[in-house]
């Protein structure tokens, strides 16, 4: 699946994109394929201050546990409550349904500082 | 080194599977993904290719009692046709491998053994043979498929003139199957299910892939990979070998004292477990079921903040959707409804001791 071009991208493979003042976060259609069926989802609390590469959420699949860095600093301002239910999603839409967390950034402009999503395939070897 | 393939590799690719380096061999992890894999085989049919494991054969006036010295449960109750599973220890009671043992008649045993033991076990019996049976390992020999499920039986009887509705659980027979002579089918397995495991010659896997699986067309058949096969044991709490049993835990701490005959006569590291029996043994393995978190193995479980044990395996179980587990815990917390608590990742999530399996074959 190709990569959104209107999406920045981190190295340890989440996606993010600004709308509406926030930035929303998720991971790539390539992190959801290595890890397989995806089964629990641990999000952060809203209201809490994160930085530009904390740990701040964690996927799990059967197999394995993959944690979540944020690829923007600022306060958390909501997470996909879908996702209790139905974790699947991160699967089936990454980039739209599937999404985890959102972010009120400190600098939107921090964002410019990820790959785009021509430089995003070629790091995840598409 | 190179990874080693089974068999049925060039099929696994055709067949689009993730393919990982599974204690040295190539093997399928997954093909659709093991949560489809998974109900699959709960309910209709699934194929494994498990010819990574390994067989050794016992021949001679004394194959019976060599086999019987080395293993834990008792041989000499074998009829014809019989397979036993069993654990096999070194002379502390440790665990060397978990096998399954056929009796293919008075003088002559096959034993399967767990891929990644393949050369250890077959050393430690040449190592281990004082009354001089004649053995010869096999594993190259033989390729191996597992069919499992409720429709495992209807399938294979497409394929072959043998009559699988005599075979009962843990017994086994020989002949053709799908055209080629010398397959053994024994009705045993990995999963709960039932179903069969089919030995072959390894030149014919070709022709037995194809035709198990346009037999398997009507049945709903799936291929399965290793992820699956791990949910699916785990669900039984079977043990897997280097996870939850090891070459330092023994069957009494095991759960595997069912299949550990301390009357039957002497067999290696019956002393040591009769030591271990004497002195009370300090932990034992349980399942677990973990509230809102998936207990992983080596992760420590607690009770009253105390470190009492580990998990060994842990996932979440794809038939109920409980996470569940298997763990080493201190004996006196080991009854069912004991309450305990899982370090997962420096957060304690809740954990009580269940009664296992975790899950029951509804047929």
């Amino acid at each position: 699946m190709k990569s959104p071009a209107s999406y920045r991208y981190a190295s340890s493979h989440e996606w993010a994109v600004a709308s509406d003042g926030e930035v929303r976060v998720g991971i790539t259609y390539h992190a959801q394929d290595q890890l397989g069926d995806i089964v629990h989802v641990e999000l952060p609390m809203v209201g809490r201050k994160v930085k530009k590469g904390e740990s701040v959420a964690e996927v799990e699949s059967v197999k394995a546990v993959s944690e979540i860095y944020s690829p923007i600093s600022g306060l958390i301002s909501g997470v996909n409550a879908a996702l209790a239910g139905s974790p699947e999603l991160i699967n089936k839409e990454p980039y739209t349904h599937g999404w985890l967390f959102a972010v009120a950034p400190d600098d939107v402009s921090e964002l410019t500082g990820l790959m785009d999503a021509a430089a995003y395939d070629t790091h995840a070897g598409h | 080194m190179s990874l080693r393939r089974t068999p049925f590799h060039a099929f696994h690719r055709e067949a689009g599977a993730r393919l990982i380096d599974f204690g040295g061999w190539e093997m399928p992890v997954q093909y659709q993904g093991i949560l489809e894999e998974h109900r699959a085989c709960r309910s209709a049919v699934g194929l494994f290719d498990v010819s990574h494991m390994g067989e050794v054969r016992f021949r001679g006036p004394e194959a019976l009692a060599a086999v019987q010295l080395l293993v834990t449960n008792d041989v000499s109750k074998l009829k014809d046709n019989q397979a036993l599973y069993t654990a096999m220890c070194n002379e502390q009671g440790g665990i060397v491998d978990d096998l399954i043992v056929y009796r293919f008649g008075p003088e002559e045993v096959m034993i399967c053994v767990n891929a990644a033991n393949r050369a250890k076990d077959y050393g430690w019996m040449v190592a281990h043979n004082p009354l001089g049976a004649t053995l010869s390992n096999e594993s190259d020999v033989w390729g191996q498929l597992a069919i499992q499920g409720r429709h495992a039986a209807a399938l294979l009887q497409t394929l072959t003139a043998l009559d699988l509705a005599s075979v009962k659980t843990y017994w086994f027979t020989q002949g053709t199957v799908a055209g080629i002579e010398g397959c053994i089918l024994a009705r045993t397995g990995y999963t709960g299910e039932d179903g069969f495991e089919l030995f072959l010659p390894a030149g014919a896997a070709d022709v037995l892939w194809e035709a198990v699986h346009r037999a398997g067309a009507t049945f709903g058949l799936s291929n399965i990979g290793l992820g699956a096969r791990d949910t699916l044991r785990l669900e039984m709490k079977y043990s897997l070998y280097g996870n939850d049993i090891s070459d330092t835990t023994s069957p009494l701490e095991a759960g595997l004292g069912w299949v550990t005959k301390l009357d039957k006569g002497d067999f290696i590291g019956r002393d040591a477990i009769l030591a271990q029996r004497a002195a009370g043994i300090t932990r034992r393995l349980v399942g677990i079921e973990v509230e809102g978190r998936i207990a992983r193995p080596h992760m420590a479980i607690l009770h009253d903040g105390a470190v009492v044990g580990e998990v060994t395996s842990g996932s979440q179980s794809p038939s109920t959707g409980k996470n569940i587990a298997i763990a080493y815990v201190s004996a006196p917390l080991a009854a069912p409804g004991t309450e305990l608590s899982v370090d997962v990742r420096g957060k304690a999530a809740r954990a009580t001791v269940v009664k296992t399996p975790f899950y029951t074959r509804p047929y």
